[in-house]
């Protein structure tokens, strides 16, 4: 036991905060131009950007805020209700 | 400077997903840009806020760098404290590594009201440390109180808007210019949307020699009662409007404006600002029709001095 507690830097410390979502990202791969614009103003770190250079949305722990969405330059990401979190069976 | 701005654009936040800031919150954003001006081993001090509740509930974490908790008032003491223990350390021979920023972190109740008086006292002291205030204009946390950042005519649970009054009826506190009264080595105002902007300046205030002081608008869509996916372009409107100018001042003596202020030929009206938020609604009712143009008009007169101060015309 270390002399004072402390806390462990985790993923998803609070839980899985998708579960928090109504609206579901959706992004247009044909008209992404890879310019990380989303990455990059998403608080919830839950963009990823794959091998390719295209970002991937974790749903896990995606809030739905839909910041991604309007702060994208070719307006590619369309936030739409969502069916994902439903499935997830707590929406 | 030694590293590029592309480079550090592509670092990974230093906050990891899964906390519990509210949807929509511009904060995260702010402490992301704040990690990727980092220039190695880092000391988070951070008030209790929002961001700190949020973000670090036991016994887990969302931050990946060295972090410690302290009580509302006493965020930039506490840094002061590690600062000299460090230097105190390494005099003995007990630390090894070369260097360390240590960065104080407080909302603006705890850095405009409480945590005020400890902020000045580590200023004059001088130790070498950033403070960074993640300003969302108002006691957010504990349910919308306003604040010394609260802006004229905004509602909060504390300042009703009604028959009688229109919200806070006073001015915000010039924090950043009363800072810069100091006389420290840096002091700058950011906001998340201009992100060039803001890393390059976080940068230089962890690169200055002695205390700095960043003034970071955050845009909070739960106290504003503004629209989630909005955070970012209030920020930027902000700028805009003219209620959060960019400006850097050096020594307490030299005044810079930003570029994205500097490039606006002339300001928005804030009405375009008030628009957008639940919090000023009632200013559009025909009887604080006055009041919001004595707004406009204060936000010109500041601008107008502002640009006298950096030499701009």
């Amino acid at each position: 036991m270390p002399k004072t507690s402390y806390s462990m830097p985790v993923v998803g410390s609070t839980g899985k905060t998708g579960s928090w979502r109504t609206f579901d990202p959706v992004i247009d791969y044909d008209s992404c131009i890879k310019c990380r614009t989303c990455w990059l103003y998403c608080p919830e770190a839950s963009i990823d950007i794959d091998e390719e250079g295209y970002p991937r949305i974790d749903l896990d722990y995606c809030k739905g805020c839909g910041i991604c969405a309007q702060v994208c330059p070719k307006k590619c990401i369309e936030m739409v209700r969502g069916e994902v979190a439903r499935e997830g069976g707590d929406a | 400077m030694a590293v590029r701005l592309k480079d550090m654009l592509k670092r990974e936040p230093i906050l990891s997903s899964g906390h519990r800031m509210c949807a929509g919150c511009a904060a995260p954003t702010v402490v992301k840009l704040m990690g990727m001006a980092l220039r190695g081993p880092t000391i988070v001090c951070e008030a209790t806020g929002c961001l700190e509740v949020a973000t670090t509930i036991y016994p887990f974490t969302a931050w990946k760098i060295p972090w410690i908790h302290v009580a509302f008032e006493n965020a930039a003491a506490v840094a002061s404290g590690v600062v000299e223990a460090i230097n105190a350390m390494r005099d003995k021979g007990r630390y090894k590594d070369e260097q360390v920023d240590v960065i104080a972190i407080g909302g603006d109740g705890g850095t405009f009201d409480i945590g005020f008086g400890a902020l000045s006292g580590a200023l004059e002291r001088g130790h070498k440390f950033v403070y960074m205030v993640y300003d969302n204009g108002a006691y957010q946390n504990t349910g919308i109180q306003r604040s010394g950042g609260t802006f004229p005519g905004q509602e909060t649970t504390t300042s009703w808007a009604g028959k009688v009054e229109p919200g806070k009826r006073q001015r915000k506190k010039p924090l950043a210019e009363i800072v810069a009264a100091h006389k420290i080595p840096y002091v700058a105002t950011v906001d998340p949307y201009h992100y060039r902007d803001f890393i390059t300046k976080f940068r230089k205030a962890l690169e200055a020699d002695g205390p700095a002081f960043i003034h970071a608008f955050s845009p909070c869509p739960r106290g504003w009662r503004s629209d989630t996916s909005k955070s970012i372009e209030l920020a930027k409107l902000a700028v805009e409007t003219g209620l959060h100018p960019l400006y850097e001042v050096i020594d307490g003596k030299e005044w810079i404006m930003s570029g994205p202020s500097k490039r606006l030929k002339e300001l928005r009206p804030v009405d375009e600002y008030f628009k957008t938020q639940g919090q000023f609604k009632h200013l559009f009712k025909p009887e604080w029709a006055e009041f919001r143009a004595w707004i406009q008009e204060e936000v010109l007169k500041d601008w107008e001095e502002l640009k006298r101060k950096c030499g701009v015309s």
